[in-house]
């Protein structure tokens, strides 16, 4: 590894340990305006430790990351680095300094390709054929294979977190961030991922790992710091506590466990017979000969990684992309494959798309005008000869925020002042609060707090059990083995027969998901 | 008679080539400046000036590239330090620059300039239909070869050049990996002002060496079309700035042999070109990813 750079100071300053923290935050405090993201923060992160940092969304966890990596500056308080007092005033002073990071949303340069990627990370890193030898020869040594010229855009989202990671490793570093490492990744891809992490750890390499995912928090990390309302509210090693306690910490009071009973089932009320859509991008997926049937009082989940045509067949189901048949879509008993989306509404579908801001909602207008975008057609009196009623759409808002505690600022808010999950429950619960009899959701709680998740499945739950069909496409295994009744598998455009989840495990789902792309990575764990 | 054409064929070329190289790196960096005009005439009037007094067309090219950067400092200024839309303050930009280079330029309208001296070589230069055209140029022709050399050597070679298709490519990404974004789209913007500026000044320095009010034609707004041309490839851009320089220079032929062809059609070709090359990789969607900055015209505002 100290041959990257040319120099074996990265090599020597791996070599200090003992009792000193590699990292120490003291009592740092970082205010926008008024409002406080960090309030009096303190943190210790061990050489070779793998320390989680938890709490929910908005808790503060972002914040402190970047404050680490050099991106912002603490309104207060100090960082300590192996002892000593340091100012990290940019990310290039925190890699210097031996802190890389490994970011949620990869900041991978998709038009270039892997060395023009890593290259960029390094100090004075240019595209020789020696940086190229020392990348395949640290990503092979680390279980990471990685082609050197192939451009970013056509790798997986997998590969994508290998450059990130093999980029990070390049730079020697002693401590790295990881934020939400596994929220992309099959659990395949996550088990080899969490290889690396440990072989890191044993030798000597610190790493800060961000997590909602407390069960792979309590198997991995050594130590977990958790975070509430940007304050640091408890420290615990986390094998000696349980997802249930370890949620409460986070959320502060204990979370409703979502119940589940087998529901009545009634008639089918989707049936998907034979799709086939042929792609209309470049880089899209085709669907081909999509078969599955969802009773009404039935809950059924397609997993699937992203990119494996999820995104076709919501289009296909929602309206958006029409296909050649109209058979091939039936809604309650009706040929819904031609029909616009409000005519799909008409019959008793809603929609929830996967992209709450610009797909779910419209970022820049209020509350009751995003009501009216998708009810106006609903025969509910919404909208009434060419006039809209807001007064109605503003009664259907009360209603939504106070079924589903969406926390706002003011009356009516614009859709982009509210935070993540207060806004995906604002577009769940105005599709259910009109107790539809097919909803279609697309990754219902997709980067949303545990509290909200909850809030949100438990309303789905209940949907079902009032005798509504749904259909869930989400890639978060945990969530639909914790509501579906069924589960389907997505992969490259094809659907697996639908399986009844009670007889899945999440590894057959996993390995199912992984199709045929991943098979060598399969094979590597 | 082909000599001679071919010559003037590589004088229609030049400026387009110099405007639309510095434009191509502006674009790499994310940044659309459509004030290319407007910083072509004030280079072409402030060279045309600096020429006159000072009695030098070196001067006179110089102050050309530094007339460029000044104008578009200011839509730097605008548009990366006060994040206003690049697209309204680059026509803005046009419009100024070609209301402010017509009151300087007032008084110097009708006199005689003086001609950017061609380069001489006994011997080489003598050298039968090759020897003007290799050898007998201004050192403007030169520089704009050399500039598509150098800017390609530059964007494909060096770390500079990786840095600044890094933060074209995706600015908030550059930025979380400490690059300073609006200092790189400064520094490129001020280069596409003076590959402007001095394109200008060839107009009024080398190629009539004369000011008339808004003598640039439009042909800044030719040079942009040339960056998509040229898919954001300098090579490309060469061959697409002799492609419409030919299209000028035939036009004159054209009407000279009394070819009953409106000239009009072939004032348009190049704009129909720069339509159907952008159908044709919009087709490619592999082709557009690789080569079209992805934050071309977004703007950018980091973290606090």
């Amino acid at each position: 590894m100290s041959e990257v750079t040319g120099d074996s100071t990265g090599e020597m300053l791996r070599r200090v340990g003992g009792d000193t923290p590699l990292l120490e935050v003291r009592h740092v405090v970082k205010r926008f305006g008024r409002f406080a993201a960090n309030d009096d923060v303190s943190l210790k992160v061990m050489p070779g430790e793998i320390h989680a940092l938890l709490g929910e969304n908005g808790a503060g966890k972002s914040t402190l990351v970047k404050i680490i990596y050099g991106s912002l500056q603490p309104t207060a308080g100090d960082i300590l680095w192996k002892g000593e007092p340091v100012t990290i005033a940019s990310p290039a002073e925190a890699r210097a300094l031996g802190i890389g990071m490994v970011f949620q949303h990869f900041s991978l340069f998709e038009a270039m390709t892997v060395i023009e990627n890593i290259a960029l990370a390094l100090p004075e890193g240019r595209v020789t054929r020696q940086l190229a030898d020392t990348i395949s020869r640290v990503s092979e040594s680390y279980g990471l294979s990685l082609d050197p010229d192939a451009h970013i855009a056509d790798l997986s989202v997998g590969e994508r977190q290998r450059v990130e990671i093999v980029r990070c490793l390049l730079q020697n570093p002693e401590l790295i961030i990881m934020d939400e490492p596994t929220s992309v990744l099959t659990p395949q891809e996550a088990d080899q991922l969490f290889v690396t992490l440990r072989r890191l750890a044993a030798e000597g390499c610190a790493i800060l790992y961000i997590s909602h995912r407390l069960e792979e928090v309590r198997a991995l990390c050594h130590h977990a710091t958790i975070m509430r309302r940007a304050k640091v509210v408890a420290e615990t090693d986390p094998a000696t506590e349980t997802v249930g306690t370890l949620a409460q910490l986070m959320v502060g009071n204990e979370i409703t466990r979502v119940t589940r009973e087998k529901g009545k089932l009634g008639p089918e009320a989707i049936l998907i017979k034979g799709l086939t859509l042929p792609s209309q991008e470049a880089f899209g997926v085709s669907l081909q000969d999509i078969n599955l049937s969802v009773r009404a009082g039935e809950i059924v989940a397609i997993a699937g990684i992203a990119g494996n045509g999820q995104k076709e067949l919501f289009g296909a189901l929602s309206g958006e992309e029409r296909p050649e048949r109209a058979d091939m879509v039936i809604f309650a008993g009706e040929a819904a494959g031609r029909m616009r989306i409000n005519e799909r509404r008409l019959l008793g579908a809603a929609f929830v798309p996967e992209e709450r801001l610009g797909h779910g909602a419209v970022p820049g207008l209020r509350l009751t005008e995003n009501v009216v975008l998708t009810r106006h057609g609903t025969g509910e009196g919404i909208a009434r000869r060419g006039f809209t009623r807001f007064g109605r759409a503003g009664r259907i808002v009360e209603k939504v925020v106070s079924l589903f505690d969406v926390r706002k600022g003011v009356v009516d808010p614009e859709a982009r002042s509210l935070s993540g999950g207060n806004l995906q429950k604002f577009v769940v619960g105005r599709e259910v609060q009109r107790t539809p009899k097919i909803l279609i959701i697309a990754q219902p709680t997709w980067g949303v707090d545990a509290g909200a998740a909850a809030v949100i499945r438990q309303s789905l739950i209940d949907l079902s059990r009032q005798g509504a069909a749904i259909l869930i496409i989400s890639q978060d295994l945990d969530e639909i083995f914790e509501i579906a009744d069924r589960i389907a598998v997505i992969s490259r455009g094809q659907l697996s027969a639908a399986e009844d989840a009670d007889t899945l495990t999440p590894e057959k789902v996993g390995l199912l998901m992984a199709g045929g792309a991943e098979k060598h990575g399969v094979a590597a764990a | 008679m082909l000599e001679a054409i071919l010559l003037t064929v590589v004088t229609a070329a030049t400026p387009l080539l110099l405007a639309a190289i510095g434009e191509l790196v502006v674009e790499k960096s994310g940044v659309l400046n459509l004030g290319v005009e407007g910083m072509m005439v004030m280079g072409a009037v402030a060279g045309f000036a600096v020429t006159i007094t000072t009695g030098s067309p070196f001067l006179g090219v110089l102050g050309g590239a530094v007339a460029g950067v000044l104008v578009s400092l200011i839509f730097a200024f605008v548009t990366l330090t006060l994040v206003a839309n690049q697209v309204a303050s680059g026509l803005a930009l046009t419009l100024f620059g070609l209301g402010l280079s017509g009151l300087i330029g007032e008084s110097f309208v009708g006199q005689p300039g003086i001609k950017l001296q061609s380069l001489y070589i006994p011997g080489l230069t003598d050298l039968p239909f090759v020897g003007k055209l290799l050898f007998g140029q201004d050192i403007l022709v030169y520089l704009s070869f050399a500039s598509v050399f150098g800017v390609s050597w530059f964007l494909n070679r060096t770390r500079g050049g990786l840095i600044l298709r890094a933060v074209g490519d995706n600015h908030a990404s550059a930025h979380a990996l400490g690059y300073p974004v609006i200092g790189v789209r400064y520094l490129a913007v001020m280069f596409g002002g003076a590959m402007a500026g001095l394109g200008g000044a060839y107009m009024s320095v080398a190629y009539t060496p004369l000011w008339v009010e808004n003598m640039t034609a439009g042909r800044g707004w030719i040079a942009l079309a040339l960056v998509v041309f040229a898919s954001w490839l300098p090579w490309r851009a060469v061959f697409g700035a002799y492609l419409f320089g030919t299209v000028t220079v035939l036009q004159f032929h054209a009407q000279a042999l009394g070819i009953g062809f409106p000239s009009q059609f072939l004032s348009m070709l190049p704009y129909l070109a720069t339509i159907v090359v952008l159908v044709a990789i919009s087709g490619n969607r592999r082709a557009t990813l690789f080569n079209t900055p992805a934050s071309l015209g977004k703007p950018f505002v980091p973290d606090r």
